[in-house]
């Protein structure tokens, strides 16, 4: 009967595959028609053949490379800084009072504003280039990491504190075997958002704050030459990168650390 | 139902009516960081760390802010920043729920949107940018469609999340006790997911709002708080986009406090789904 319940789940897997695919194909058949139907002009709306090879052509040069390499240094450095003052400062706020009591006013005070509101007052602070685009990030990315970090550990079941405490363990123990694992699920739902934040925030500075190099650059540089072509490879590119991020990294370190734990049920994907 | 829920949550303090003078405290104690860094920031200011054009004191910029408001500038560039986001977000509401539900509940609806969401969003909302810029011209028309388009995929996945994430032994205790299908959604799945819906449109506000002012600063609006930052970088005026920018975290705020929190003491807490 196990068995039987496998060959279902497979059944119905494979289906998912199929109809996945056909819908990719439809769509993509559409939009073909749409470009090739001569409606838009061709230079706005390039048909998918031209945006493979300009896609290849510039990845076979190296520049779209180069341009991934710059804004991958920049996300990286700005996401690892939001997550080195993220997670602690989530903690702290959530196991004292009086770090909460300082800080939480502060942040719901900054995070509506939006990260791109501060690019222009940052390109005149430290001009244009690395540091303004890396700020940018990681002051997109902290929120996230420090609220998610927050009510994640404030919404570990106090049951299991006490039960952990009525069987002996002491305050380290606690922390690592309980509120670390309890809290996980928000903590990594928090590194998700950081992290589509970040990606957001890096795409918007550089289209502003960039010199010559990084993927928004690029796309915004092509608008003002109407190279759709080059924009919409470039945003396949930029979608890739995120897509890998989203389903590979943040979808394994799910995988080896809240699943196992059994903290969320398996969605589908 | 709602009240065994809502007992059999622990509750730390014993919420009782707040005295004057402990809601004095409280404000007193929600003030005292921005003392804090209004203090750090004067001191910058006036050591001169930067220069005093492009890190002004907080008097300037209050004065400037009063300055812009009585003008009716100030006042103007906000009232079409937020009527830009409402309408972007509408539509982004109306969309996200609508699709994130049905891919929830129907597997062959999830087999089709999925694939396609899941290329769409892991692009910035602010790529597509220069794409609508093309398509749609500069203007209104190209920032609405941008902000529905961009924040309607924090709705989606989580109002399809939560539908997901009704326990299973509630849809099937109330299908044994004979919930037609309806009832079903309205009683149980709609409930039980309305704490991800409501979280998604939280999401989804803020990233229309975030997104919002980067599309004005690039679209070109005639008025608009974006374009008010923007604009003052090309003359220096850091007051005015110091001022621009506290009306931005205001709105947020109002946003957040006078929308959402309403919203979900209304239905979430009462439901007991979460304490507030």
């Amino acid at each position: 009967m196990g068995n039987d319940h496998v060959m279902t789940e497979q059944g119905q897997r494979t289906r998912s595959i199929i109809r996945a695919v056909v819908t990719l194909a439809a769509a993509a058949a559409l939009y073909e028609l749409l470009a090739r139907s001569g409606y838009f002009a061709p230079a706005l709306l390039p048909t998918i053949p031209v945006i493979v090879r300009t896609l290849i052509a510039m990845i076979a040069n190296g520049t779209m490379i180069e341009h991934a390499a710059f804004t991958m240094y920049r996300v990286m450095f700005g996401f690892g800084l939001a997550i080195a003052v993220g997670i602690p400062l989530g903690i702290l706020m959530a196991r004292f009072h009086r770090v909460e009591n300082f800080f939480l006013p502060l942040v719901s005070a900054l995070m509506p504003i939006p990260s791109f509101a501060l690019v222009p007052l940052f390109m005149l602070w430290f001009g244009i280039g690395n540091l303004t685009t890396i700020l940018i990030v990681f002051y997109a990315a902290t929120f996230p990491m420090v609220f998610n970090t927050w009510s994640g550990v404030r919404s570990v079941n106090p049951l299991w504190l006490r039960a952990a405490g009525a069987m002996g363990a002491d305050e380290q123990k606690l922390f690592w075997k309980v509120i670390i694992p309890g809290a996980s699920p928000f903590i990594i739902t928090g590194m998700r958002q950081a992290f589509l934040r970040a990606w957001i925030a890096v795409v918007g500075a550089e289209m502003i704050a960039a010199s010559d190099w990084g993927l928004g650059w690029v796309i915004f540089d092509a608008k003002e030459f109407l190279n759709a072509d080059i924009m919409l490879a470039s945003l396949l590119v930029i979608g890739g990168i995120g897509y890998a991020f989203e389903r590979l990294v943040f979808g394994s370190i799910e995988r080896a650390t809240v699943q196992r734990w059994g903290m969320v049920r398996m969605a589908k994907g | 139902m709602q009240d065994a829920v809502t007992t059999t949550i622990p509750v730390d303090e014993v919420p009782d009516r707040p005295q004057a003078r402990d809601r004095l405290r409280l404000v007193l104690r929600n003030i005292f960081p921005f003392l804090v860094v209004g203090a750090i920031w004067e001191i910058v200011a006036w050591a001169g760390v930067f220069p005093r054009r492009l890190f002004p004191t907080i008097e300037e910029v209050a004065s400037t802010f009063a300055r812009l408001t009585v003008t009716g500038i100030l006042p103007h560039h906000a009232f079409d920043t937020v009527i830009r986001l409402l309408s972007g977000f509408a539509l982004a509401a109306i969309i996200g729920v609508t699709i994130g539900v049905l891919m929830g509940r129907s597997r062959r609806a999830e087999d089709i949107c999925l694939p396609l969401v899941s290329i769409l969003a892991p692009i910035p909302g602010l790529a597509y940018a220069p794409l609508f810029l093309l398509w749609f011209g500069l203007g209104n028309i190209s920032a609405v469609l941008l902000v529905g388009f961009v924040s309607a995929f924090p709705i989606l996945f989580n109002s399809w999340t939560g539908v997901k994430a009704v326990k299973e032994i509630w849809v099937r205790s109330a299908q044994s006790m004979g919930a037609d299908d309806r009832r079903l959604f309205s009683h149980v799945i709609l409930p039980g997911a309305l704490p991800y819906i409501l979280t998604g449109l939280r999401l989804g506000l803020a990233q229309a709002w975030r997104i919002l002012v980067a599309v004005e600063m690039l679209a070109a609006v005639p008025w608009g708080l974006g374009w008010l930052i923007f604009g003052a970088r090309e003359f220096l005026n850091t007051d005015a986009m110091l001022a621009g920018i506290v009306v931005i975290a205001l709105i947020g705020l109002g946003l957040e406090k006078f929308v959402f929190q309403k919203i979900e003491d209304y239905t979430v807490v009462r439901w007991g789904m979460i304490t507030s």
